[in-house]
């Protein structure tokens, strides 16, 4: 058989067998796009809405060191956002597209950027569980079949694990602070625990898709082992603060060399995926009023270039 | 020899310029008409802030062994912060946010490069390296005003109105008094003879290729370098300090 001849299925799966990556020219199942494009998006869309909760500490942070790193992790944010929606675009879907999506709510964004940033804590909290659960995930999607997206994994691994040593050094700050600054920090560790720990998705004998991604290559690990990993590397973390683990069956198991912990609650889990978060009215609020109100910015960008364009063809003549 | 205090109140003006513009860009990150454009205002609000810190930095050095650029930014209250009056106006839309950035940004790189030659060298320094990113400030925010005010009837009027509202700030800018003058018979400070002239042939440079025009109101509204503000500051200065204030002696 020449290499024309190979049957494109066939191809797709030596990829997939062999730990290779699909590029964007490969021929790959419809269904594969469908869930690359809704994963990518998914991603995207959770660090663009990821600026709302920090952004809105950037005007009171305590110190201008502290402002400094919380405008350049922002930043970082919407960086990531960017070569997201590069990666999704390799699919064949378009930013604009992908954003109509995100407004409309076809498509969603993490759950936990539905939860609010009520004190200065949550902005450490925030960088330490949160992108630290979003690391454990990544570290793993580095090695993920589709190409794009785990070179674009790679490069966002290194600013989060950035990230998170930032948000660690706050809470580390508060702790051996003031009383006052004991007690927020306690209390945002305390409201963002369990969310962090639903971040990983539902258990595996619930998940709908981890067997389809895992064969695929797209998910190499589960969600269950995935946030076992979680909390065994950030129990003594918060042992370390002295911060006390809001979970009475925490317990640390020597057999398996594992923490064991309590049940999530899946029902508030799946209650703010529905849309009935604390913020998830604002979040997506938020995003469209910004996107609306920058309408008459984007139409002038498009009438400039078009000008231009014509003037130089004008030139041409 | 100057008084160390001229010195220190001319740095204040600097410092505090940079301190308040950066937080009002802060306050738009996530709101701008598109991605690159969150990306592109954090970037500039971190290149505002820190100047604002190299300069308050330097200035805590004159105030006391328990100043600190963060003392400087946070407990101080409103009449005591010296920036001009044209930073601390409020984002309003696009266009008035891109018509105050121009304004601000074509005087900074013509003060910067003056700044750069004082024969304090610190001063010097720090100006040096912020002269860097005003120009690409300029070229940023220049860009916009034109793009704005030749692309659509309703972009022309927005960046028109942000024009006239941000330009009765402008002199603030260009205000000295018996401070800059010691420092400049001192021979700390260079002249800034220039300045106002080359900011004069920016503005109207891009103004023109942007279809633009000045407005024709002569008035100008002066006192910020004084702490006479607009009533904007006083807003803004609780948003920025409540957390600290809060918490004194606190460390972050």
């Amino acid at each position: 058989m020449t290499r024309t001849e190979v049957d494109p299925q066939a191809r797709f799966d030596e990829i997939i067998e062999a730990g290779e990556k699909v590029e964007p020219r490969d021929w790959m199942p419809e269904a594969y796009r469908k869930t690359m494009i809704r994963q990518i998006a998914q991603h995207a869309h959770s660090e663009v809405i990821g600026q709302q909760p920090e952004g809105n500490w950037i005007t009171r942070a305590p110190s201008l060191a502290r402002k400094a790193i919380l405008i350049a992790k922002v930043q970082d944010e919407a960086g990531h956002g960017l070569y997201l929606y590069s990666a999704a675009e390799t699919l064949g879907v378009s930013r604009h597209e992908l954003n109509e999506m995100l407004h409309s709510g076809r498509q969603k964004y993490s759950s936990i950027f539905n939860y609010p940033t009520l004190s200065w804590a949550d902005i450490g909290a925030i960088g330490w569980l949160v992108d630290g659960a979003a690391i454990t995930n990544q570290v793993m999607l580095t090695r993920t079949s589709y190409g794009p997206y785990s070179r674009a994994m790679i490069r966002i691994c290194k600013e989060e694990s950035f990230h998170q040593r930032q948000g660690y050094e706050i809470m580390l700050a508060l702790v051996n602070g003031t009383e006052q600054q004991k007690a927020i920090a306690q209390d945002a560790f305390e409201r963002w625990w369990w969310p962090s720990l639903a971040m990983f998705g539902p258990p595996d004998d619930q998940s709908t898709h981890t067997e389809q991604s895992q064969a695929w290559g797209i998910k190499l690990e589960t969600n269950d082992e995935l946030r076992q990993k979680f909390v065994d590397m950030t129990v003594p973390q918060a042992d370390y603060l002295g911060l006390t683990v809001p979970d009475p069956e925490l317990r640390y198991d020597e057999d398996s060399g594992h923490y064991h912990f309590g049940e999530i609650d899946w029902d508030d889990f799946w209650q703010v995926v529905k849309g009935n978060g604390p913020c998830n009215r604002e979040r997506i609020a938020h995003k469209t009023k910004a996107w609306d109100d920058g309408a008459w910015v984007r139409e002038a960008a498009l009438a400039h270039a078009a000008k231009q364009a014509n003037n130089s063809k004008g030139a041409e003549k | 020899m100057a008084d160390p205090h001229e010195l220190y109140t001319f740095l204040l003006r600097v410092g505090d310029d940079n301190l308040i513009l950066a937080q009002r860009l802060g306050e738009l990150v996530s709101w701008m008409p598109e991605l690159e454009e969150d990306i592109a205002v954090a970037n500039v609000a971190l290149d505002h802030l820190g100047q604002a810190r190299n300069v308050l930095t330097y200035a805590a050095r004159m105030a006391g062994p328990d100043a600190s650029e963060d003392t400087l930014a946070m407990e101080r209250s409103e009449r005591e912060f010296l920036n001009a009056v044209l930073v601390e106006q409020p984002n309003g839309d696009f266009g008035q946010t891109m018509a105050r950035q121009l304004f601000v940004d074509a005087y900074q790189v013509p003060f910067y490069e003056a700044l750069a030659t004082s024969s304090d060298d610190t001063v010097a320094g720090i100006a040096a390296k912020a002269v860097k990113e005003a120009r690409y400030h300029l070229a940023r925010s220049s860009n916009w005003v034109v793009v704005l005010g030749d692309g659509t009837d309703e972009s022309h009027q927005r960046m028109q109105a942000g024009i006239d509202a941000m330009w009765r700030y402008t002199a603030d800018l260009f205000f000295t008094d018996e401070t800059e003058e010691a420092l400049q018979q001192a021979g700390i400070l260079p002249s800034f003879d220039n300045i106002r002239g080359t900011f004069d042939d920016t503005v109207s440079s891009v103004l023109a290729r942007g279809l633009l025009a000045l407005p024709e109101d002569p008035y100008q509204r002066i006192g910020g370098r004084t702490g006479f503000h607009t009533e904007h500051l006083g807003h803004l200065l609780p948003d920025m300090q409540a957390l600290h204030r809060a918490n004194a002696g606190a460390s972050w």
